[in-house]
């Protein structure tokens, strides 16, 4: 399973990576996309809605299921990626290229407390079990 | 035993491959103390005769009556094979189409509803029903709080179905959902701008729009809904599906159509039946697709490119989205809607248009009769469809007694409703009813207001 | 093809709507409809084919063996029908005068006593159309009841992960947190959960009861102490009554409030997916709240309950009285089994099931929980399969089509992964549950021999495997004249 090292990671399969003008792009995991299969439907939060961390802000669909994305730093919106809201087959194909929304980080220190890459992996290893 | 096809022999066998020495054993994981449900108060059974004569003895209890009663239920004709195709076991006797396959009939013809109930109401996209009309109204006013997003207000009308009121205060009173009313221009029967003038500063998530209303008037839907829309409010309509033949649909009223679209499908092919059950049918522009509770039908195609109907939109459902779903609902009214799509295309365009315009022509010609006889008059001054409120001089619960005496039944009673609106009576008189019928209602109502001076 | 491709401009079936067309016409012109309706012009002859030929494409209980668990598909006998469309029952206004209904009314009130013994509870309502509209009835009223005691800071409903669907989206319509809990390894309610969840926001549980998972909850006596002892109320979902019909009552086991689905367990029609009717029950603590319409008998006459009588109702949940005609199948029904009939129901379909799985788990299928004895329902997961062959519990279900048997409810619950809830209702003989067993058996064999043609199925459909993701993508709700 794909899990970049240079990206950070929550516990609910978003991924998160730091951008050079501290602004944060979100994206969803190799893993949860696998999980709910063909993705039919992406439902993106406004541009300049202020999140905070956690909030359920976003909402992906597959034909069998939908589940939440949660902001996984607090911060305001600054940008909606609408090519997967028209395709967003495009997750399925590349779920790292294919990201979800940008947030500027009300508190950036926030970053820290995210999972490494291999911090994720070992969750995923737990979950398999 | 009835409905149950075991031998001994079969229960002996089962029995044995299970391990069990007795059925008995196999409720050993019920705590022996629940054991209490043995049923004390269910008669002995009936055999099929039996129970078809108690039935008979019942319906022949309850017998016919010349009926002249509306208010949301309406009697018409109903094509002898509707029923007779809509009671196949094929389409009585399966479930919800979960496994696509293995339904397409059911599929296909919510399919073709859809595209039929679109057409009617002048909308983009249909569901599959909901439970009823009130309950559709309930629904209709959630989708448009949660579509809204900043109003959790709902103005209504008092011209609206009063059951309907009542029925969407249940539902959304436990959402902190505030329903304001709005009074009605005594004169007219309708809603006057004026009146929402009043409210013109306050902000609602949506109007709801009744055409006809409930006392049959025609109100003014252009304005009204321009009026929601000016204050960026949603138009809600609740209409009679047989009366958008003859009247301009929902998605036409005012400069950009109403958003959604609802109301009670009795009137399509269904019997009366003590209310039920019938279907509450909606509808709404596209962009609100996802905000729709209920089942959705999509066309697409099978693995080799074949036409086929598969259910969509599932990930707004409650059995995917759980606590997020856009609604509980889970069952539609599969086996109504079946019934309304058989009627409407046994009618058409054409036989549906003939149907509503000959309930219109003989409720005005009943109420052109009626109004001529002494101490009745209109109660109000607008046009009407295939109902209209009539004002008595003498008492009209003994008016309609009299009445139901000869085999009559008159209407029904506003009062109970509407305080203000002392011995009045709703009347409707289908394309059901022959000019024999009218004068038969003129002549007993004749004799029961003398009767009653 | 679509019944408005066999439309013909100016075709119309001249003897089931009015001849011409009236001359009166007091309709205003700005208010007349302009646009065209697009409904099809077609012969009688041409729908009756039409419909008839759809109707053929389905499976249904009177074709096909239906296992479809948690559905109880079992057989709706043809009297209950016919007996319910005697034209004055059809015929009936819902407005008309009580006096002109009193036999209707008969039905309607021996029905709410039949339901009151078969639950255990002190009152019954008619009114509610469906299972989920119980569900809605029910926390309403159970909000209801927390507001008239001034108990306004409840404000969650306790529901175990295996519940339907419907019972966590009805609490959030009903305007409450949803507080999950756990079940254990054996199929129960986790209870160190429940104890840890229940406390003084606790406004109610929804049990299902036996559960989703095909299993009896042992301790629900606790379960009903624990949470009163809380402040709280029980919701008892009926979705599963047919497997305990005159074993238990949910009065008894401590319950205040309780729907049946009388199309599961009454044996009404499912029509393809409604019309339901969903009776609620409930006990002395919410019988002021029950939903109007009731039925009375005073003197001798028969008459509806209304707000005037039940100043405390939550109010009403459906224009007139609910789905009226499913009612008086369900009393047909009753009428025909009697006590003994129905006392009958629940042993036969716990004997079916606990044969099917019996049966299955010696072909080597794994039952999800092997300890348990099975309600009227199991679940079998196919997890080891897949992992060991790609096979998913979708294929199977698909193979089966194919081998002229409807599927079992598949991916519910969500807790067992890649499951089959089976449910053969008590209706089923023993050659039939052979056969399926004999069928289960092929595609097992077909699993070991040949997986990719398991994958693909079905192949003796109608169709092939519909594409679901496309009618997501590309939405097609409504014909297009135009294409």
């Amino acid at each position: 399973m794909s899990v970049p090292v240079e990206l950070k990671y929550t516990e609910s399969h978003e991924w998160v990576r730091l951008e050079a003008d501290g602004g944060v792009t979100v994206g969803i995991t190799q893993h949860a996309q696998e999980l709910l299969g063909d993705m039919v439907f992406v439902q993106l939060p406004d541009v300049g809605r202020t999140l905070a961390q956690r909030e359920d802000c976003a909402v992906v669909e597959s034909v069998k299921a939908a589940s939440d994305i949660y902001a996984p730093l607090g911060g305001e919106v600054i940008a909606v990626n609408s090519e997967v809201e028209t395709s967003p087959e495009k997750i399925n194909e590349d779920c790292y290229t294919a990201w979800l929304f940008k947030l500027k980080p009300a508190n950036a220190g926030e970053i820290d407390g995210l999972l490494d890459a291999s911090g994720y992996q070992k969750l995923l290893d737990s979950e398999a079990h | 035993m009835p409905f149950i096809p075991h031998t001994e022999e079969d229960v002996a066998e089962m029995l044995a491959s299970i391990g069990a020495k007795s059925i008995d054993e196999l409720f050993d994981e019920i705590p022996a103390d629940l054991k209490t449900g043995k049923l004390t108060q269910v008669p002995p059974g009936l055999s099929e005769m039996e129970i078809s004569r108690l039935m008979y003895e019942r319906a022949q209890q309850d017998g016919f009556y010349l009926s002249f009663i509306g208010a949301g239920a309406y009697e018409h004709h109903i094509p002898a094979a509707v029923w007779q195709i809509t009671t196949r076991g094929e389409f009585y006797s399966s479930y919800t189409p979960y496994q696509a396959e293995a339904s397409q009939g059911t599929l296909q013809l919510l399919y073709e509803y859809q595209t039929m109930m679109a057409s009617l109401t002048g909308m983009d996209v249909s569901n599959a029903s909901l439970y009823d009309g009130a309950s559709a109204l309930a629904e209709a006013a959630l989708m448009a709080v949660r579509q809204h997003r900043t109003s959790r207000r709902i103005l209504v009308p008092q011209t609206v179905h009063p059951v309907y009121r009542n029925v969407m205060r249940t539902i959304v009173r436990n959402q902190a959902i505030e329903v304001v009313e709005v009074p009605y221009d005594p004169a007219t029967g309708q809603v006057a701008i004026d009146t929402l003038d009043q409210f013109a500063q306050e902000e609602f998530a949506a109007l709801i729009i009744p055409q006809p209303n409930f006392f049959g008037v025609l109100e003014q839907v252009d304005a009204l809904t321009d009026w929601a829309h000016d204050k960026q409010s949603l138009a809600v309509a609740v209409v009679n599906p047989v009366s958008l033949a003859m009247l301009k649909p929902p998605g036409e009223w005012g400069r950009r159509g109403a958003d959604i679209a609802v109301g009670e499908g009795q009137p399509l092919g269904i019997p009366l039946s003590s209310g039920g059950p019938y279907f509450g049918f909606m509808t709404c522009k596209q962009e609100l697709v996802r905000q729709m509770p209920g089942r959705i039908i999509g066309r697409t195609t099978d693995l080799e490119g074949k036409e086929g109907f598969a259910l969509t939109l599932q990930a707004r459902e409650q059995h995917i989205r759980r606590s997020k779903a856009t609604s509980n609902i889970c069952t539609n009214q599969g086996l109504m809607v079946t019934a309304a799509t058989i009627y409407m295309s046994l009618l058409g365009p054409e036989g549906l248009y003939r149907v509503a315009a000959h309930s219109h022509a003989n409720t005005v010609a009943l109420i052109e009769q009626l109004e001529k006889l002494p101490g009745v008059k209109k109660a109000f001054h607008s046009p009407f469809f295939h109902e209209a409120a009539l004002q008595l001089s003498v008492p009209a619960d003994k008016v309609l007694n009299r009445l139901k005496a000869q085999g009559v039944l008159g209407g029904v009673l506003l009062e109970n409703h509407y305080p203000d609106l002392k011995n009045t009576l709703l009347v409707c008189a289908t394309e059901t009813k022959t000019a024999e019928d009218l004068d038969k209602y003129t002549e007993v109502l004749r004799q029961a207001l003398a009767a009653s001076a | 093809m679509l019944i408005f491709e066999h439309s013909r401009k100016n075709r119309r079936n001249y003897s089931q709507a009015p001849a011409t067309r009236p001359a009166k016409n007091n309709i205003p012109d700005n208010l007349k409809r302009k646009s065209t309706l697009l409904l099809p012009e077609v012969s009688e002859m041409d729908t009756v084919r039409h419909y008839t030929r759809l109707s053929q494409k389905n499976f249904s209980i009177d074709t096909e063996f239906y296992p479809l668990g948690s559905c109880t598909m079992k057989y709706n006998p043809r009297a209950c029908n016919s007996l319910a469309m005697l034209p004055q029952f059809l015929s009936r206004h819902p407005l008309a005068p009580e006096d002109t209904g009193q036999g209707f009314l008969a039905c309607m009130y021996e029905l709410q006593e039949i339901l009151k013994d078969v639950t255990g509870m002190a009152a019954v309502s008619l009114t509610s159309m469906a299972g989920a509209q119980g569900e809605l009835i029910g926390i309403t009223m159970i909000r209801a009841y927390h507001e008239a005691h001034g108990d306004t800071e409840r404000t969650e409903i306790i529901i175990p992960d295996a519940a339907h669907g419907t019972n966590p989206a009805t609490a959030v319509m009903c305007g409450y947190k949803v507080i999950e809990i756990p079940t254990n390894r054996d199929g129960d309610v986790d209870m160190d959960a429940l104890k840890a969840a229940v406390g003084p926001k606790t406004a109610g549980l929804m049990l299902t009861n036996p559960s989703t998972l095909g299993v009896f909850e042992k301790k629900v006596a606790e379960m009903s102490r624990i949470v009163h002892a809380a402040g709280g109320l029980l919701y008892y979902d009926g979705a599963n009554l047919n497997a305990v019909l005159g074993k238990v009552k949910p009065g008894d086991m401590g319950f205040d409030v309780i729907h049946m689905n009388l199309h599961k367990t009454f044996s009404t029609p499912h029509g393809g997916g409604g019309p339901g009717a969903a009776p609620v029950g409930v006990g002395e603590r919410l019988l002021p709240y029950l939903p109007v319409p009731i039925v009375a008998h005073e003197q001798g006459v028969y008459r509806w309950l209304t707000e005037k009588d039940r100043p405390q109702t939550i109010g009403r949940l459906s224009a007139h009285m609910g789905n009226a005609g499913v009612l008086l199948r369900a009393y047909i029904y009753v009428r025909l089994l009697g006590a003994e009939g129905m006392h009958r129901i629940s042993e036969y379909a716990t004997l079916n099931a606990n044969y099917l799985m019996a049966e299955l788990r010696k072909l080597g299928f794994e039952i999800a929980y092997p300890n348990r004895r099975a309600s009227h329902e199991f679940i079998v997961t196919m997890k080891e399969i897949k992992d060991r062959t790609g096979v998913t519990a979708m294929n199977l279900a698909k193979r089966l089509l194919d081998k002229g048997f409807h599927a079992p409810t598949t991916y519910f619950p969500l807790l067992v992964p890649e499951c089959l809830l089976i449910e053969p209702a008590e209706t089923e003989s023993k050659e039939t549950l052979d056969r399926f067993v004999a069928a289960m058996k092929e595609i097992l064999d077909e699993i070991a021999t040949q997986p990719d043609m398991v994958k693909a199925a079905p192949h003796d459909m109608p169709l092939r495997k519909i594409d679901d993701v496309k009618a997501a993508r590309e939405l097609d709700l409504v014909w297009d004249p135009a294409g």
